[in-house]
């Protein structure tokens, strides 16, 4: 794919004119008959895959107020058609926030309303045949759910909801993507995306405390698996192998020595990436977040802290109490016990973004922000944190929390436009289970706004550090940079800034 | 009573028969259809008044809309707003017996058929001339505006080139209608344009994307209190699967260290 080629950016971010069928395709690469069964869905499509999509979306319906208000309340007002990355960058209308729902009401409309049953010419309806499907599985496809079109969409219709159902009802004919649903069986089966086994990870995480060592000489640990611990450390399992990712990792551990208290990664729950979200699967979701819930009984912690990972701080912070009753609330044995074994006084579960900042709060860390001049930084809000979650209990914690982290590390900060940030952060172009080499296509057309946005910010403040909290946003802005002219190693982890900076005390008498 | 008054007065009752068990229907259903997660958008507010105050803002100013785009919030506010106040000025109409002093003072409304008017041709424009728009334009998104388009340039007919039907059998239809003591309507071609959409709109009100009305009050993204991690958000078949699912936390305590 054209890796090496330069895409060109326009002087400014214009609307496309619509060009039909500009990514038209057959869309990722499916799962194979394997996949799809280790997680409980047919190995192939099914004969009657049409009654039994028809009678899933019934059921789905009837199950999320979500997707049955959604599939009424659109007025095709059309105001979400120029917000969505991929349209921006594809010009493919059926990449349109309304048009991709579209694909999912037409069929709605056929099967479930009077006006589609008598009339479906006149509004629009139409037959879950294969060419239809062939549209669902291609364009549900190229939806990261970043949700920026429910930001702007006056009805608060968000294309994340309908991309979510629309995965299930084909997963559950068998119609599965391979990318997200073979990392779900990992997952399941070792307790990482990865397949990350323990001793492989505990190497690694050795490996790291003596390079840390090496070159701050503080003895800087990265526990595994110690029980009554005070913290269980939740992260993407990127942070272990990945770069940038890799030196946030380092950045957290630094804070932890820092502040004294104790903490531990867990093997078994080695994961926090869900991306049973993605496909839009309650019970995939729950059981990612259980393992979550075991790791923190059996390890007997007080808190739970989460790592830099886009999705699943939305998960971990919107979905992990009712999935799991983790923090309040929950009725089951487990739950209770959880409830009393971990410390009310903190939220449950915490982002490290908050941690960090609780901790500066509190003039706990110093820091050398001299070691971070030679950047000039920008953060990404990565669209699941942005538009899905928030932190400190504030009022757009979420878009404060870690830019006060990052001031603190950094003298040189200066945000991207505005129109390009917060709740209106354009994707990274690779998030929502898109972050696959048979996608890279779309994952260099989708990042074109921001990538738009930053070469701005480039020419104007001199930016040359882009900071991010999302092992997607990551692993997606090493790999596309160089497609639009900037160095793959501009972008870092936030964590990267506060270990750069952070001052280490040496002797460990903590 | 002519044939044609009998039409209509069926006509009417048909229509908010339909209007009736319809968005009741509608409205039950959004009411008990759970909300499995909590999935508030962005700026999401942290307490119910600020929910409250986040709807106010979306029902009565558009606020979204206009974040998303000045131009169709322009066109469709002073559309909707126009609806509202054209829908005040027609309430004397219906008031059956003594008629409150403050309808009687509601003749000035009836300019917001310009608002009205001007807001429909920005809608209308708006589907056919900006590409993306006309490409998720369904028959039935054009036949809505023109309906609409019908029943104000029919009013405007009426009240502002001096074409008014005889006002007295108005009445008398209108609040007959109401009382169930039915009676002629005026039977000019340009007052039975007027109100044969109208009594049609009411009817399809269930039935088609009308229900974005009801429906912004039940979007959860909407209408949900960003609180998650304080206070368990829970659907009732979640919990049911939950307590039907029996979850074994004690395989691989071993691992555990």
């Amino acid at each position: 794919m054209p890796n090496n080629s330069i895409e060109k950016l326009p002087t400014y971010l214009e609307i496309p004119p619509i060009k039909k069928n500009s990514m038209a395709g057959k869309g990722p690469f499916k799962a194979s008959i394997d996949i799809q069964k280790d997680l409980g869905f047919p190995g192939e499509k099914v004969d009657n895959w049409q009654q039994i999509a028809i009678d899933k979306i019934a059921e789905t319906k009837s199950k999320y107020r979500s997707v049955q208000v959604f599939l009424d309340s659109c007025m095709k007002c059309g105001v979400c058609t120029d917000k969505c990355h991929y349209y921006l960058g594809t010009a493919d209308p059926k990449n349109m926030p309304v048009a991709r729902q579209d694909l999912f009401r037409s069929v709605y409309r056929r099967h479930f309303t009077f006006a589609g049953k008598y009339f479906p010419k006149l509004v629009g309806a139409k037959d879950f045949d294969e060419d239809m499907l062939d549209d669902w599985y291609n364009y549900f496809h190229q939806c990261s759910q970043c949700r920026r079109c429910a930001v702007f969409c006056p009805i608060g219709i968000d294309t994340a909801e309908i991309s979510m159902a629309a995965r299930e009802v084909m997963n559950v004919i068998g119609v599965g993507q391979k990318y997200p649903n073979q990392i779900l069986g990992k997952i399941n089966k070792i307790g990482n995306n990865l397949g990350m086994p323990e001793p492989a990870l505990r190497d690694t995480l050795a490996d790291l405390e003596e390079e840390i060592e090496e070159e701050t000489g503080a003895s800087v640990k990265l526990p595994l698996d110690i029980k009554n611990s005070e913290i269980l450390m939740v992260t993407p399992s990127a942070d272990f192998f990945a770069e940038p990712h890799i030196d946030g990792l380092i950045g957290y551990a630094k804070v932890f020595h820092q502040s004294g208290i104790s903490w531990t990664l867990s093997s078994y729950a080695s994961e926090a990436a869900n991306f049973g979200m993605f496909i839009g699967n309650y019970d995939v979701m729950r059981q990612g977040a259980l393992r979550i819930r075991k790791a923190a009984l059996d390890l007997n912690v007080k808190r739970v802290v989460v790592g830099e990972c886009g999705h699943a701080w939305r998960v971990a912070y919107s979905f992990w109490n009712t999935l799991t009753g983790l923090g309040s609330g929950g009725s089951d044995e487990y739950s209770l016990k959880l409830q009393n074994q971990l410390d009310s006084n903190y939220p449950q579960p915490q982002h490290m973004i908050e941690f960090t900042y609780d901790l500066i709060q509190r003039d706990k860390l110093s820091f050398d922000k001299s070691r971070n001049d030679h950047r000039v930084v920008t953060f990404h809000d990565s669209c699941n944190v942005a538009r899905g979650s928030n932190m400190g209990d504030i009022e757009n914690g979420q878009f404060i929390l870690p830019r006060e982290v990052i001031k603190a590390a950094c003298n040189n900060f200066s945000d991207m436009h505005k129109s390009t940030i917060k709740s209106a952060t354009f994707c990274c172009g690779g998030g929502g289970g898109l972050l696959t080499d048979d996608l890279i296509d779309l994952r260099i057309k989708g990042a074109m706004p921001r990538m738009h946005a930053l070469k701005q910010s480039e020419q104007d403040n001199g930016v040359n550090t882009l900071a991010a909290i999302c092992a997607i946003c990551k692993s997606q802005f090493s790999k596309v940079l160089p497609n639009y002219d900037f160095d793959p190693y501009m972008i870092v982890s936030v964590h990267q800034l506060v270990s750069d900076a952070i001052i280490l005390t040496k002797d460990s008498e903590t | 009573m002519s044939s044609i008054s009998i039409f209509f007065t069926f006509f009417f009752y048909f229509s908010v028969l339909i209007f009736i068990t319809g968005l009741s229907y509608k409205i039950v259903q959004y009411w008990n259809t759970p909300a499995p997660l909590k999935i508030p958008i962005a700026p999401a507010p942290l307490t119910k008044p600020g929910v409250l105050l986040r709807l106010a803002k979306e029902v009565f100013l558009f606020a979204t809309l206009f974040k998303s785009s000045k131009w169709t919030w322009l066109f469709g506010w002073s559309f909707h707003l126009a609806l509202v106040l054209l829908f005040f000025r027609h309430l004397v109409y219906f008031w059956p017996g003594e008629i409150p002093l403050i309808l009687l003072k509601t003749e000035p409304l009836k300019y917001a058929a310009y608002p009205l008017i001007f807001g429909l041709l920005g809608l209308l424009g708006r589907r056919i001339f900006v590409d993306r728009v006309r490409y998720i334009s369904a028959p039935s998104d054009y036949l809505m505006l023109l309906l609409i388009f019908l029943i104000g340039a029919s009013g405007m007919v009426m009240t502002f080139a001096n074409n008014h039907p005889n006002m007295l059998l108005v009445k008398n239809f209108a609040e007959g209608l109401i009382t169930f003591n039915w009676s002629e309507l005026p039977s000019e071609v340009i007052f039975l344009a007027h109100i044969a959409p109208v009594f049609f709109l009411i009817a399809i009100f269930p039935i088609s994307k009308l229900l974005h009305g009801p429906g912004i009050f039940f979007s959860p993204t909407l209408n949900q209190v960003d609180n998650a991690r304080k206070k368990r958000h829970i659907s009732k078949w979640a919990m049911q699967k939950e307590k039907n699912t029996k979850i074994d936390l004690e395989q691989n305590q071993d691992e555990g260290g």
